[in-house]
């Protein structure tokens, strides 16, 4: 009878930690883990240390007390006596107005030159590379402070608009392009306004009705009804009729030259630092989309494109039907990145003078409270809470258009 | 067979008819318009429109620039020297051109000395891009950034040369017992280099004289163009390394490396590069040893190089991940252990797959050094917007200043970008 024994247990000895690999990674760990906390340890107790010889502690109590500061562009409302916290909600939704304003220009520029690099016309494509190559290659800062140099040196002061001086009349009737911004008509709403607009809003639900019952149509029977003039015709007729009947309630506010001696009054106006901001930002990252979408269209292989032809499709909607959607799957993740970048770049607002996130919490506040380390915790930690949430959406979009492959 | 064929047929030509033109409606320059310019109506129109614009942009910065005047003192000059004609101002080039590229403060007399730098420059960088030259030069890669060191600051020549000697040092160490164990040869090299340098610390003093050969420079005297060429270079030169090692602490099976390096990733390339430049300005100070000063020019190029180390990072895990995992079992089954399964199977390949990507980071990050001007150090920008239009000789000088400024950075980003192209193809080893 034999019996069966296990291989007799080797014995750990010491050296087995750096030679075997079984105990080699914990190790290395444990010897990063001791760094690490050394390195914390070190890092707080300077600070500590520093923080008690300058007399100073860590505190959010600044939060709290009046800023003692203007802010020229504020979407909610605030005060020189509203506290600091206020000041840096005003910063936060003026990033976020920037940004969504920027991105959706960059992505109309990008696209546009995108396509228009693809062209078979000579002298457009060599025009679109030009832009690109000019845009990418030139720093976002200096295009900030360019486009903010035209605005504020080149065109005249608001008050060249003021007066029956004909040379000078509004643009359209309605536009001023003064060295302070643009002046634009606000809409005034009338009552009965609100129907008008909540007729908008069910058009646009009905657009997306109508798209999802020709898709189904199309694929169940194969029928293809026309998609673009109904969906433009169920957005616009609706909500025009209702106006009507409703009898105009909302009216245009538009800057008015003759109402003051001094200034336009009247209308929105939309200050220059905005328009710089958001003009160089989009054109600057529009030039980055244009290389993403040209080379997403490009991603897509010619076969598919001469398949669709073979079946006899036209070319418009090979590129809708069999083009875009392959293509787009290769441009969208890199164009929420380029999202990003433009959220992250809208803090070089500080160098025009717009009151973004960075400029109200991170400049005048910092600056005026003397509280530097909070402030920049709690401006890095809003660009990372934005960063993580488009990166968040950008994982789920990216596994939900996975090629599901079998 | 030819024969018969004589036979029967009366006549032969013997010689080839000479090529004829194709006619003028298929070949030409009449033909390449019609077919690249005008091939439908709509995109004939979009010819016009485009033929419109760039009409509309050469009539008016041609004049502009061919009538502009370069040499006059001040911009009240300038514009008598024009009378009215509009039209620009390049005086302010001339007049400028050192506080441009050396910033404000450098002493005048010296510029030779960053001008030197940036030529050899050259001279250290092209083993490096263009692999066909002799591999010898890359000696002088190695011995370049004590020079330029030494040229650009001045002072003690010991400095550089024990921050030298600290790397021979630890090269040396690291190539006696590198070869048995990687990671005993790795420390052991870095600790011997840091015993070099703390000992050099005590005798470099005790060597300088009074008065050193080149003058030397403080580091808030740098200025102008320099100044982004010299946070250019350094922070990418020194983040490839740093990018290398966070991609492969990514990439470890070890979950506490891998989480360190992938929360500091994540949390650069979280924030802008603006907040960072504010913990360098503001906040670094609080953290370092009480009474130590670091000058702001190192403060921020320690933050502009783990911002780029972190995206170079991502980079070249993509270059990781897209090798095909056979390699990675080759390298096993050969019984290499990591460090040279990296060093000669992985790194080689990843690093080729990277490269596009890491010249993007590169150029993004060259043109990112503008951003010191927002905490007030005087780079091309910042000199710019600050002493030049600031003065009274100079105050409204826009367009000439920013699109000198302009096309400065066009140049080196567009060059460097061409460069990575011609690597690209140079590299390829698929066949197409």
């Amino acid at each position: 009878m034999t019996a069966l024994t296990d291989p007799p247990k080797e014995s750990f000895r010491i050296g087995m930690l750096l030679s075997d690999t079984r105990y080699r990674s914990l190790t290395f760990q444990a010897i990063a883990l001791l760094v690490l906390i050394y390195c914390i340890a070190t890092l707080a107790n300077n600070l500590v240390t520093n923080l008690a010889a300058a007399g100073l502690n860590i505190s959010f109590d600044f939060l709290n007390a009046p800023s003692g500061y203007d802010i020229n562009q504020t979407l909610i409302p605030y005060t020189s006596q509203s506290t600091n916290l206020q000041a840096a909600w005003v910063g936060i939704i003026n990033t976020l107005l920037v940004a969504v304003l920027a991105c959706a220009t960059a992505t109309i520029f990008g696209v546009i030159a995108g396509v228009l690099r693809l062209s078979n016309n000579w002298l457009v494509r060599k025009l679109m590379s030009f832009y690109v190559e000019i845009f990418r290659n030139i720093p976002v800062l200096i295009w900030i402070i360019i486009i903010f140099t035209i605005i504020t040196a080149a065109l005249d002061s608001p008050r060249a608009y003021l007066g029956d001086d004909p040379s000078k009349q509004l643009g359209l009737g309605y536009f001023a392009f003064t060295n302070r911004g643009i002046y634009v008509p606000l809409p005034v709403w009338g009552p009965g306004s609100g129907i008008v607009v909540g007729v908008f809003f069910a058009s646009i639900i009905g657009v997306f009705a109508y798209r999802r019952y020709a898709k189904k149509l199309l694929f169940d029977t194969g029928r293809l009804l026309p998609m673009g003039w109904p969906s433009l015709v169920i957005l616009f007729v609706p909500a025009i009729i209702v106006y009507f009947v409703m009898g105009s309630p909302i009216s245009l506010d538009a800057p008015d030259p003759l109402a003051n001696r001094f200034n336009l009054q009247g209308g929105l106006q939309v200050p220059a630092p905005l328009i710089a901001l958001w003009f160089a930002l989009s054109i600057y990252t529009g030039a980055f989309i244009a290389e993403n979408v040209r080379a997403g269209i490009q991603a897509v292989s010619k076969g598919q494109t001469e398949a669709a032809a073979a079946l006899g499709m036209r070319p418009r909607r090979i590129m809708n039907l069999v083009v875009l959607p392959q293509a787009l799957r290769v441009i969208i993740p890199p164009l929420i990145s380029q999202y990003l970048n433009i959220t992250k770049n809208s803090s070089l607002a500080i160098a025009v003078g717009y009151a973004d996130i960075t400029a109200t919490l991170g400049g005048i506040t910092l600056n005026t409270s003397g509280r530097a380390i909070e402030c920049i915790l709690l401006l890095m930690l809003f660009y990372l809470i934005i960063s993580l949430s488009i990166s968040a959406v950008m994982n789920v979009y990216n596994n939900a258009i996975k090629l599901k492959e079998r | 067979m030819s024969d018969t064929h004589a036979h029967s047929v009366a006549f032969v030509r013997e010689t080839t008819i000479e090529q004829q033109a194709p006619p003028s409606s298929a070949a030409g320059p009449v033909a390449w318009m019609r077919e690249n310019l005008f091939a439908t109506l709509p995109n004939a129109l979009l010819t016009i429109a485009s033929a419109y614009v760039i009409f509309l942009l050469l009539s008016s910065t041609l004049p502009w620039i061919l009538n502009g005047i370069w040499n006059t003192d001040s911009l009240a000059e300038c514009r008598e020297a024009l009378q009215g004609q509009a039209a620009a101002c390049f005086s302010v080039l001339t007049e400028r051109w050192n506080q441009l590229l050396f910033g404000f403060q450098y002493p005048s007399d010296q510029y030779w000395r960053p001008g030197l730098a940036f030529v050899l420059l050259f001279f250290a960088a092209a083993p490096v891009l263009f692999f066909d030259l002799p591999r010898k030069l890359l000696l002088f890669t190695a011995v370049y950034p004590f020079i330029a060191y030494w040229l650009i600051w001045g002072g003690s020549i010991f400095i550089p040369i024990f921050a030298a000697l600290g790397f021979v040092a630890g090269y040396v160490v690291f190539d006696r017992f590198g070869k048995q164990n990687f990671a005993l040869g790795f420390f052991g090299g870095v600790a011997t280099a840091l015993v070099v340098w703390y000992a050099s610390g005590f005798i470099t003093p005790a060597l300088t004289p009074e008065e050193t050969f080149l003058e030397a420079v403080q580091s808030r005297d740098m200025g102008g163009f320099m100044l982004n060429m010299m946070l250019g270079v350094v922070c990418v030169s020194l983040s490839i390394p740093l990018g290398i090692a966070l991609a492969l602490g990514r990439q470890s099976s070890m979950p506490l490396i891998k989480g360190i390096c992938v929360v500091f990733i994540e949390f650069v390339r979280g924030v802008p590069l603006i907040t960072l430049l504010f913990v360098a300005n503001v906040v670094l100070a609080y953290f370092l040893p009480p009474g130590t000063t670091f000058d702001l020019i190192l403060r921020v190029i320690i933050m502009i190089t783990m911002f780029a180390s972190a995206y170079i990072a991502e980079v070249i895990r993509g270059g990781l991940a897209a090798l095909p995992k056979g390699q990675y079992e080759a390298a096993d089954s050969l019984g290499l252990d990591y460090p040279q399964a990296m060093r000669l199977i992985i790194l080689p390949q990843a690093l080729k797959i990277s490269i596009p990507g890491i010249v993007n980071v590169a150029v993004g990050l060259f043109k990112d050094t503008t951003l010191v001007s927002v905490i007030s150090m005087f780079d091309l920008v910042g000199m710019i917007r600050g002493p030049i239009l600031a003065s009274t000789d100079w105050n409204g000088v826009y367009w000439e200043l920013f699109s000198f400024a302009a096309i400065l950075f066009f140049v080196v980003c567009y060059g460097i970008s061409q460069y990575s192209q011609w690597l690209e193809r140079r590299l390829a080893t698929d066949h197409r």
